[in-house]
């Protein structure tokens, strides 16, 4: 189920400023992978052309290929939509849809692209919300509205809506910089027990999670303000926090950067 | 100058330090109240003006002045500018809310008497304008009528239109169709009216009838559902579209299944305050429906009635007692209505609106 994502020469676009700038990384399945990086550096932006997110804001474009196992995902027979189904997002705040209940929005995915079968839903709610480690804490409130749980169970709800599609690879923007540290935690431990199925990225300002949760890390930095950010090196998260080849990322990982 | 000598006073000093000052006892605002109604009428009596709204004109000015005086006298000059802005934001509410009151009361005492089952449930075909009798059924079904057509042409044109702003327009379409909108809805009700006169009944050659009045009535009710409804989708955070798109949901489902959803409360509250809006409108029922004394429920064909052209006619065609209780019945029955409308809309809006909390 889970996929290998290739990149090769990705450039990302708001109108005419340049984003990000010639990414190339292949991104393993069944690992989790952490980009780290000053603000502004573009690791959100390349998160969101992994799944072509980037082109719904307007202006914004992309040159390059993102090879998922071997298909092309700005091949131009290939359909959006048909991406982000096998590509799952998570966002930085929690977006549980307001209009649901919690078992609504777990399905809502599914419900949208037409499941209707109350067996199916029901067994889909089970499953997302138990991956998602958050149904021991819901289960007698399913019909409940999604907006009333607290901060870190809507994140898991947003996780648990994410999985219940069974997308190949899930894409995480800074899914904890919204949280406490227990809520944080729950979350880390989750991402732990996901990767055995799917793959996952991860966009991360805190250095510690990205160490404490990630196989590879990649480090993204810009030349100056006005640059686009470019990828400077992918490498075991080991190596990265313990010996780094490129100086740049010891300086940031120490703290002793600009 | 040593240190000794700059002992300055509190009240010389730039900025107090003093936390405790003298402050004016919790009932003051209203003694001051009671107290400037009380002068104002005393004044307004020994002057001699006759207009009651005079009384109540001093009696207000009398009560931000007299209330900023004192305070500036007892607590400082900071307390006074915040207790000048708290009694000038009340008369504002007073001389706001004042009018609507005197307007419902004034309507219901002139027209409780003269709504009842027989006035609901009769036309006036066959009674005689000088003398009792009658009512309004043939223009409570011409208003439902018309109103309801105008609702069905301009509700969804409009809605669809604000999507097409919101979540789809770009460039130079989206800046026209907004610069139109906003054009339309400063159209004069009697120029819609001309219009429809002209293209409908004039130029194509269609014979008085409700739906041609209900037409001018779509054109009135459309900008301001659009207006309406768009900023409403404005409001639903980006996130949730996003949150959509990412679930691998096309586009036009996300905007039927969880933009409008969203905004549902909201975008409900604006048709039905456009609705309430075009109710009231006489102008171009006047010129397109024409006005009949009989019942005609079939809105396609022949003149109809309608609830504002039935007061008018009441009052100023008749013109005779039985005529003006006539026009206060039929006031009340349309503010009874708009209201009805006004509380669904509300009831709606709680209904739908997105639940948070616990």
């Amino acid at each position: 189920m889970a996929k290998r994502i290739d990149v090769s020469g990705l450039s990302a676009y708001y109108g005419s400023t340049k984003a990000i700038e010639d990414i190339s990384m292949s991104i393993e399945p069944r690992s989790v992978t952490a980009f780290i990086g000053p603000s502004g550096c573009g690791k959100s932006t390349f998160l969101r052309t992994l799944n072509r997110m980037h082109e719904v804001i307007p202006g914004a474009r992309v040159e390059g290929k993102v090879l998922l196992d071997d298909e092309n995902l700005y091949a131009s027979s290939v359909d959006p939509v048909a991406v982000r189904r096998s590509v799952g997002m998570v966002f930085q705040r929690p977006n549980p849809f307001p209009t649901m209940s919690i078992y609504d929005n777990v399905v809502a995915g599914l419900k949208l692209a037409g499941v209707r079968k109350k067996v199916v839903l029901d067994e889909v709610v089970e499953r997302s919300l138990k991956g998602a480690n958050l149904w021991k804490e819901v289960h007698n409130r399913l019909n409940k509205p999604g907006a009333g749980l607290s901060g870190g169970q809507q994140q898991r709800l947003c996780i648990a809506r994410a999985i219940a599609v069974e997308p190949q690879v899930l894409l995480m923007d800074e899914p904890c910089s919204a949280l406490d540290p227990i809520s944080t935690l729950a979350i880390e431990d989750l991402i732990g027990e996901l990767k055995s199925q799917f793959t996952i990225v991860i966009v991360t300002h805190n250095m510690q999670q990205a160490a404490r949760v990630s196989d590879r890390t990649a480090f993204f930095n810009l030349a100056g303000v006005g640059q686009p950010g470019r990828l400077i090196e992918l490498d075991d998260t080991q190596r990265i926090f313990s010996n780094p080849s490129v100086q740049a990322t010891e300086d940031y990982i120490s703290g002793r950067f600009g | 100058m040593s240190a000794a000598t700059t002992t300055v006073s509190a009240d010389a000093r730039p900025l107090g330090r003093a936390l405790t000052a003298n402050r004016l006892p919790k009932w003051a605002p209203a003694a001051v109240a009671a107290g400037s109604i009380a002068l104002g009428c005393g004044i307004g009596a020994v002057g001699g003006l006759a207009s009651h709204l005079q009384w109540g004109l001093i009696s207000a000015i009398l009560f931000v002045a007299i209330g900023y005086a004192l305070s500036a006298r007892v607590e400082g000059r900071r307390q006074a500018k915040d207790r000048l802005a708290t009694s000038v934001v009340w008369v504002a509410f007073i001389l706001a809310v004042v009018p609507l009151v005197a307007l419902t009361f004034y309507t219901i005492q002139q027209g409780a008497d003269v709504v009842n089952g027989y006035f609901l449930s009769h036309s006036m075909k066959g009674v005689l304008a000088s003398g009792p009798g009658g009512g309004i059924y043939h223009a409570l079904i011409g208003t439902l009528e018309q109103v309801g057509l105008a609702t069905a042409t301009a509700a969804p044109v409009g809605l669809l239109t604000a999507v097409y702003l919101v979540e789809y327009g770009r460039g130079r379409l989206a800046k026209t169709v907004t610069f139109f909108v906003d054009v339309m809805t400063g159209v004069p009700s009697i120029v819609a009216g001309l219009f429809i006169l002209s293209l409908w009944n004039l130029a194509l050659g269609f014979n008085y009838s409700g739906f041609s009045g209900s037409l001018a009535l779509a054109i009135l009710m459309m900008p301001v559902v659009v207006r309406s409804t768009e900023e409403m989708l404005k409001l639903v955070p980006n996130e949730l579209r996003e949150a959509s798109y990412a679930l691998g949901v096309p586009k036009w489902k996300t905007i039927l299944r969880i933009v409008l959803p969203t905004a549902i409360g909201g975008i409900t509250t604006g048709v039905m305050l456009s609705v309430a809006r075009i109710t009231g409108e006489t102008a171009p029922v006047m010129m397109l429906v024409f006005g009949a004394d009989y019942i005609n429920s079939n809105p396609f064909d022949g003149p109809q009635q309608s609830l504002p052209m039935y007061i008018w006619q009441q009052y100023s065609v008749v013109n005779n007692d039985y005529g003006y209780a006539r026009a206060w019945g039929a006031a009340l029955v349309l503010i009874a209505f708009v209201m009805g409308l006004n509380l669904i809309a509300r009831g709606i809006a709680r209904w739908r609106s997105p639940k948070g909390g616990h």
